[in-house]
């Protein structure tokens, strides 16, 4: 619709007056001094880009660079942990985590992520609820560790969820099946307790930290020192490219150093599957307790195993709730390290410190005898030997043997509660083995001292004999009696249990001057325990092996049956050390609440030694092969062999 | 029909001026929108430009004066506009502009009223036909006009409702204004600014604030001035080419592609680029102020005025802005910001600059 071009009334109104084309001219002096406004505008316009872009550009250029170039950690990666021969027990790889940044999140934005990433919606609807109270600047972590496929959703969204966040990281790569999980333990993010403790004073909040075993021991020199690069970070933070192209860096991080153990992999691989392997005699599919296997002249642990394990990599990729809940909740405490915090009482494997107190102490000699008719009545008190029928009459090699409880009852209790003590101190019993690992703990050597000052009571003589055959309050750790037997084993030379062969100088041991006529009879007894007593199962051909069983009672048979059980539970030991003369290894196996004696401990320890002697009876082999080898090169004619030929030994 | 109009009788030169400032536009936008969400933004900018031309032409064809004439009904029709944008208003950024049509076009009614405010002004100021404004005059004029600026105000958007009040002061300067008259005015505003300052909005006051002093909390209100400078201050002499200004690459810069085009332009072309494009809207608002000059009366004077007294008034807060000398108010840059009702209302307005020069040799 075109309306009328010109109004009529407004044509005569205008008509009335001068004529149209003059009548702007009243305007002619402030339409020019519009004109000079806007020349004065656009001066002081240009005026201001002049300001910034011409005489102060360094100025914002410096400003420009510090708003998008930012320095970015590079993480150091731990060290390793090696075995004794170098082979790698645990190393790293790199990885990258996914978190969601909270700041940013639109939470319309969850479906697509769910769905691009593959993950359950309604779970991570549920996370973010969650974290809902906590403040912003939290992220939620929402995969540990991405795949290929991931990266590739996230980079091509990057401007669509800019929620979506990687972060580098370095992770721990653990052995698989919970092998050697106590002596290694786990990293996790540093506490609020540790942040406040001297020893973390390097440490920032959200470092990474060894949480337990080596990784907490050896923490300092396992930590690496984390390098810097520079990178172009967008207004969100976000890293766009790093200065100077991908490989760029500031500063280098400095990996962490590796610890070399003293573990040998081959007997720890044979220690974990003797553990694991099921005693069908018994119907027994699972053994809880712990193997610990030493070299007494060093004290280097060999192996060492904890039974119920858990599984390392698990703590590595950020642990779930219902793992940690399984493992923290299970009543046989695989978090538990059995070998240095199962406080026992030992039982029969006590036997041998009996003796050496009762010898040492000169309350007996080697000729005396007692006559075991399944018991015998000591301050008033009638003792039970395991054997009901009695033993017949034992010295010291037969009690030892056999294991008669009525021999260590009576040679106890002429020795008395003080030597018991006074020896088994020397031994190590009461007192931490100082072995590298944390939280060990140290067991306890029952004395008149201690009665008095726990318990404000006197020590009875009636109490003696149990401490004898190790009942009683005596309580140790599968280290500690390792390390006594160890010590007892080479004549009195007791070294500090360690793990890491590469870190530290070596430590004083405490040696004894035992008379070595009577360890020499102790060890015979020892011998006569697998030649022709309870031992017999840790046999070996070839290698003189001495050892003891022992069964030790968790609850007394009269509570076991007021209970209603058929038996009480028991702990099963075995110690043994080989060769009896000049002893290389020390083993000490644990089962815990087993249905059976201390016998069926000692395939365990058998199986340990054997691949000990194996092995070195086959690297003694190959040592030999290469001196012949290196002899016979050397007989050969001196002929002028092409350079090329030289290194092949036909 | 009393003449046959032809495009080729329009001003060619002003239309290459403003065809060059949204090629440039254009560019800035496909540069600040790279590797975003906003990058459609770029060619969606051409098609409005294409359409605004279609507007021009239509806003060509009818004369001035029927526009005139139907004043009154326009100015009605806008303030009801502007009732309905309060009420069925599309919130974004906080603030309801946008009557949202089908096919996800936001519409922002109050850059259309400006073009109603200008002819409102113009058939005002032509009715009195007098050399020099009576206060009371100036009072029913300010009256009309604060109408839809106060609208405006009120959904927040301070930077148009302003651009309301420079068309009235033009439109009132060239009426003329008695120097005690101004006085009065100046002495009245100052009294009521410190009253004004108190029904600002939070988040106005803070910018307000944070212009006089925009380090005083640089993460905050200040943040978009100080980012603005810095980028602009990157650009140095002779910028760090399209697609390379790192503030505005990597999003440093707020909205490179709406408010702050300029201080995106500036980091990627430099103080020489500046100069240029700048110099460019300086002869475009001659050019308008020449088609005043040769108006036949004083309504098509008064219209042309008014278009050049707009767009100056956008250069000088939008610009001034980016170089911090202005504080933020979140007003366009004429023909380069990207957005469709901004540049339709532009070109509509370059249409009634057009109209008034095609009618110059009526009678």
């Amino acid at each position: 619709m075109i309306l009328p071009p010109v109004d009529p009334n407004l044509e005569t109104q205008l008509s009335d007056k001068t004529p149209l084309r003059d009548d702007t001219n009243f305007a002619a002096s402030k339409i020019a001094v519009f004109q000079y406004a806007a020349v004065a505008i656009f001066l002081f316009l240009i005026s201001g880009f002049w300001s910034l872009q011409v005489q102060n550009e360094k100025l914002y250029d410096a400003r420009a660079l510090a708003n998008s170039i930012k320095s970015q950690p590079i993480l150091a990666p731990r060290g390793r942990i090696l075995d004794r021969d170098g082979r790698i027990i645990v190393d790293n790889h790199a990885s990258f985590a996914l978190f969601l940044a909270r700041e940013s999140l639109k939470e319309e934005h969850l479906p697509a992520i769910a769905k691009g990433l593959d993950l359950d919606l309604a779970d991570l609807q549920a996370k973010v609820q969650r974290m809902r109270s906590q403040p912003k600047y939290y992220q939620l972590p929402i995969r540990q560790e991405v795949s290929p496929s991931d990266v590739a959703f996230i980079e091509s969204h990057r401007d669509f969820f800019p929620e979506l966040v990687l972060i580098q990281s370095q992770r721990r790569l653990y052995p698989q099946n919970g092998m050697l999980a106590h002596v290694i333990g786990y990293t996790g993010e540093i506490s609020e307790a540790e942040l406040d403790s001297p020893e973390y004073a390097k440490h920032e909040p959200g470092d990474i930290v060894g949480k337990f075993g080596i990784e907490q021991q050896y923490n300092e020199w396992l930590t690496g020192v984390d390098g810097a690069r520079q990178v172009v970070v967008d207004n969100l933070g976000r890293v766009r490219q790093v200065v100077g192209g991908k490989t760029a860096v500031v500063k280098p991080s400095e990996p962490g150093k590796d610890i070399k153990l003293t573990i040998d992999l081959d007997l720890q691989a044979v220690a974990e599957l003797a553990m694991d392997a099921p005693l069908d005699e018994l119907h027994v599919t699972k053994k809880n307790g712990a193997v610990v296997a030493l070299d007494p002249r060093t004290g280097e642990i060999l192996a060492m195993v904890s039974r119920p394990t858990f599984d390392l990599n698990q703590f590595s990729h950020g642990i779930s709730k219902t793992y940690w809940k399984e493992i923290n909740d299970n009543l046989d405490h695989p978090l538990m390290n059995k070998a240095i915090q199962a406080q026992q009482p030992p039982g029969s494997t006590f036997k041998p410190f009996t003796a050496l107190a009762a010898l040492e102490s000169g309350a007996v000699d080697d000729h005396f005898s007692v006559h075991c008719t399944g018991g015998i009545a000591l301050y008033g008190v009638y003792q039970r030997c395991w054997e009901p029928k009695g033993h017949g009459t034992v010295a010291l090699l037969s009690g030892m043997a056999k294991s008669c409880d009525v021999y260590f009852y009576t040679i106890g209790a002429k020795a008395g509660i003080n030597n018991l003590a006074y020896y088994g101190d020397i031994a190590g019993f009461g007192h931490l083995t100082g072995v590298d690992l944390p939280h060990e703990k140290e067991g306890l050597m029952p004395s008149e001292k201690w009665k008095l000052r726990t318990q404000r009571q006197k020590w009875y003589a009636g109490e003696t004999p149990s401490v004898a055959i190790g009942q009683g309050a005596l309580i140790v750790t599968p280290l500690q009696l390792a390390r006594a037997t160890g010590g007892l084993s080479i004549g009195g030379v007791w070294h500090k249990p360690h793990l890491v062969k590469n870190i530290g100088k070596p430590d004083q041991p405490v040696t004894w001057p035992l008379n070595q006529q009577n360890v020499h009879e102790i060890i015979q007894g020892m011998q006569g325990v697998i030649e022709g007593g309870t031992g017999g199962r840790a046999r070996l051909p070839g290698i003189a092996v001495c050892g003891k069983t022992g069964t030790a009672q968790l609850t007394s048979e009269q509570y076991a049956k007021s209970k209603g059980q058929k038996t009480s539970e028991d702990n099963a030991w075995f110690e043994a050390f080989a060769p009896c003369d000049a002893p290389e290894i020390v083993v000490v196996v644990l089962f815990e609440r087993f249905p059976g004696h201390g016998q069926y401990a000692a395939p365990v320890a058998r199986d340990v030694m054997k691949a000990y002697f194996d092995k070195k009876a086959r690297l003694a082999a190959l040592e030999e092969q290469k001196k012949s080898l290196q002899a016979r090169w050397q007989r050969l004619p001196n002929l002028a062999l092409p350079g090329i030929l030289m290194g092949a030994p036909r | 029909m009393s003449k046959y109009l032809s495009p080729r009788d329009m001003d060619l030169v002003l239309i290459v001026i403003v065809l060059l400032i949204c090629g440039v536009g254009v560019l800035q936008i496909y540069s600040a929108t790279l590797d975003t969400g906003f990058h459609s933004a770029w060619w969606k900018q051409i098609f409005y430009v294409a359409g605004g031309l279609v507007l021009m032409w239509g806003a060509v064809r009818i004369d001035y004066h029927s526009l005139m004439h139907s004043v009154p009904m326009m100015y009605i029709a806008s303030v009801v506009m502007l009732l309905v944008t309060a009420v069925v208003g599309a919130q974004i950024f906080g603030s309801k502009r946008w009557i949202p049509l089908p096919g996800g076009i936001h519409l922002q009614v109050s850059e259309f009223v400006k073009l109603v405010v200008i002819l409102l002004v113009a058939r005002y100021l032509t009715d009195l036909k007098t050399d020099e404004l009576e206060i009371w005059e100036m009072a029913r004029l300010a009256a009309l006009v604060v109408v839809p600026a106060a609208l405006v105000l009120l959904q927040p958007d301070l930077g148009t409702a302003l651009t309301y009040m420079a068309v009235l002061v033009t439109g009132a300067f060239l009426a003329g204004l008695r120097w005690k008259y101004v006085a009065m005015i100046a002495i009245v505003a100052l009294v009521a600014l410190p009253v004004g300052f108190h029904f600002l909005k939070d988040y106005q006051k803070a910018r307000l604030v944070s212009f006089m002093d925009p380090d005083r909390d640089p993460q905050g209100s200040g943040y978009q001035l100080i980012q603005s400078q810095i980028a602009v201050g990157n650009g140095g002499m002779f910028g760090k080419g399209v697609t390379k200004g790192t503030q505005t690459q990597l999003r440093f810069l707020p909205v490179p592609h709406t408010d702050f085009i300029f201080s995106a332009f500036a980091e990627e072309h430099g103080f020489v680029g500046v100069v240029v494009v700048l110099s460019l809207y300086f002869v475009m608002i001659m050019r308008i102020v020449q088609n005043a000059q040769a108006a036949p009366d004083r309504a098509g004077m008064y219209i042309c005025m008014g278009v050049a007294g707009l767009l100056l008034f956008h250069m000088l807060v939008n610009v001034g802005m980016v170089v911090g000398r202005m504080p933020v108010t979140g007003i366009p840059l004429p023909f380069m910001s990207a957005g469709g009702s901004s540049i339709w209302s532009n070109f509509l307005a370059l249409g009634l600059v057009n109209n008034v020069r095609l009618r110059r040799f009526v009678n």
